[in-house]
């Protein structure tokens, strides 16, 4: 009697009590060979349906094995009621409640944070000894170096898609030249800033959170307290310095594969020259576009790497909180990006 | 007795509408080894992050050193905590660092003592818990007891007057638990380094503590308090005798 074939006999002794209907049942084990704990529960259940029948039920030539078996399995835990936690089946306006709570104490936590954290850089700012040069240099490369193969490649992407689709259109006026222009204008303004913004947080941020946040569950993170460290000063200016010194030059270097994949297909497809499209270019871009674009960047950094650490900060629990944090902070990241972004182009149509 | 550097008055801690700790008062003598004990789940880990500040209580107070942790200010207990160490349950080395790092980390941060010399304090420290030449290895090419003795290495770092340990043979053979109990002993008799250890082992109690603190889920408090070995032969209180004679208590809720 055993698992194996516990679907077999479970029938059998269905069919036993429903064809038969007995009047007594006593069961011999004396051909049983092996007996685990599926036979054992086989048994009990047995035992029990006999009971609610009114059949008197014995079990006879038990083995001093089956009996300890036997004897191992609780009764009452097979109709004991599980112990729900608190509060589980919670009606839909609750958990919107539940919800809506957790999302504005999360924006707190943010706005918090952030707060914190720009005390700290400006702490730092003012006792730069105080900086862990070292590990920001690390970042540095981790975030720029690292970052910048598959950043190149996207923005060059991106300029010649860019140039290839307006000069479906422009093509059509004779102004192909302004191919150049659009690309450039595009690019540094709005998209140069932007795409190196989302391949960092998919990159970087995920990466900061997911550090902190293994560093929090290893307890890492309360041995630096109880060592006397400001944790936001220790593991979070390092990556922010990072990120603010390394995302704008690696927005530089987008917005030039931009215009280099523009210009791939200004030459090759609309005939135009090198020169011609570099001139354009110059000539479309104003100093402005460029430092905006570069203001733009600095701000989205420290927003990066800045919720990229909040949420590694945030992390209880284990594995899956780590888990949780890195998306989140891509998410969020993402989500600030783009309101930020667009706070910035209202107000750069105002000073522009 | 030597004056109390650590005492905690009325501590209450709360998760929820859960009530861990209820009431908790206490002291803690200078130079003496303090266990806090008792089963899974009676708040033992609670107490101890309570007592170096990195939980805030619901009520009450901790002083260590004359100072309110619950109340100081962030820069206040910084400095206090450079007099502080501590070894969790998890070792919490730092993964990315090898031993000599992590032992120098916070005499690089917080002294101006030049490098060759903290170098020489690294071997010290590596000497005192018996790994002496694994400077260059890092925490994961270590086997648990090791981690440990590395952070005990670092805990004591700084030459800090009080030493706080969450359960410091947990996961640990029993050999190995009992070379760490000398260790901590050795460590205490040598340097008269006030003691906070978190066990719920046995044999670490009788080997180490001067005083044992004992702690109980349903009373969320204190249920015992003495020379372990006092407690033993003359507790009248039925969860303290069963916790030294390993009787298990009839306990109706399950899941405890």
């Amino acid at each position: 009697m055993s698992l194996e074939n516990l679907n077999v006999m479970t029938s059998e002794m269905k069919s036993l009590f429903e064809d038969k209907s007995p009047s007594e049942l006593t069961i011999d084990l004396v051909g049983v060979e092996y007996l685990d704990s599926a036979g054992a529960l086989l048994l009990i259940e047995m035992e029990a349906e006999a009971k609610t029948r009114s059949i008197p039920f014995k079990l006879i030539n038990l083995s001093g094995k089956g009996q300890g078996i036997m004897n191992l399995l609780d009764r009452d835990a097979l109709t004991a009621r599980p112990l729900a936690p608190k509060e589980r089946s919670l009606n839909i306006l609750e958990q919107i409640g539940n919800v809506s709570e957790d999302m504005f104490d999360d924006l707190i936590q943010v706005i918090t944070f952030e707060g914190e954290l720009i005390m700290e850089i400006v702490f730092s700012l003012f006792h730069p000894l105080s900086v862990r040069w070292n590990d920001v240099l690390s970042y540095m490369k981790r975030v720029g170096v690292d970052g910048l193969p598959i950043l190149g490649l996207i923005s060059f992407l991106l300029g010649l898609i860019i140039a290839f689709m307006s000069s479906l259109q422009l093509k059509q006026f004779g102004a192909n030249i302004y191919v150049a222009s659009l690309v450039g204008i595009a690019m540094v303004r709005e998209l140069g800033p932007i795409i190196t913004a989302i391949v960092v947080t998919g990159r970087s941020g995920s990466a900061f959170a997911a550090e902190i946040g293994t560093m929090r569950v290893n307890e890492e993170v309360d041995a630096l307290i109880t060592m006397g460290f400001n944790p936001i000063r220790f593991l979070a200016i390092p990556k922010v310095f990072a990120a603010m010194m390394v995302v704008p030059i690696l927005t530089l270097f987008a917005d030039i594969f931009a215009i280099c994949g523009g210009m791939v297909v200004g030459v090759l497809g609309l005939d135009l020259t090198l020169y011609t499209y570099i001139q354009q270019t110059m000539q479309a871009l104003e100093i402005f576009d460029i430092v905006s674009g570069i203001v733009k960047s600095v701000v989205f950094a420290i927003l990066i790497a800045g919720i990229g650490c909040q949420r590694g900060f945030k992390v209880r629990g284990g594995a899956e909180a780590v888990g949780n944090a890195t998306t989140s902070a891509v998410v969020y990241g993402l989500f600030l990006i783009i309101v930020i972004d667009s706070v910035f182009a209202i107000i750069l149509h105002y000073i522009g | 007795m030597s004056e109390p550097v650590i005492i905690v008055e009325g501590l209450t801690v709360r998760y929820g509408d859960d009530t861990i700790l209820e009431d908790v008062s206490f002291q803690v003598y200078g130079g003496e080894v303090l266990v806090v004990a008792g089963g899974s789940g009676c708040g033992k880990s609670t107490l101890l992050k309570h007592m170096i500040g990195l939980d805030i209580p619901d009520a009450g107070k901790v002083h260590i050193n004359d100072v309110d942790i619950t109340t100081a200010e962030d820069e206040e207990l910084r400095n206090l905590r450079k007099g502080i160490g501590m070894l969790f349950q998890s070792s919490a080395l730092f993964g990315s660092m090898t031993l000599s790092e992590n032992i120098a980390l916070p005499l690089l941060e917080f002294t101006k003592i030049p490098p060759s010399t903290i170098d020489l304090i690294v071997k010290m420290k590596l000497g005192m818990v018996g790994l002496a030449g694994y400077e260059n290895h890092f925490p994961s090419e270590l086997s648990g007891g090791m981690q440990k003795r590395a952070g005990i290495a670092r805990a004591m770092a700084m030459d800090p007057h009080i030493l706080f340990f969450d359960e410091p043979s947990a996961g640990l053979d029993p050999i190995t638990g009992a070379g760490l109990d000398i260790l901590i002993k050795r460590i205490n008799e040598g340097m008269g380094t006030t003691m906070v250890i978190v066990t719920h082992e046995l044999e670490s109690i009788f080997a180490v503590a001067h005083r044992i603190l004992m702690l109980d889920k349903s009373k969320k408090g204190i249920i015992g308090e003495g020379d372990p070995r006092e407690l033993k032969e003359h507790s009248k209180d039925p969860m303290v005798k069963g916790f030294f004679n390993r009787q298990v208590m009839e306990d109706k809720n399950r899941g405890t």
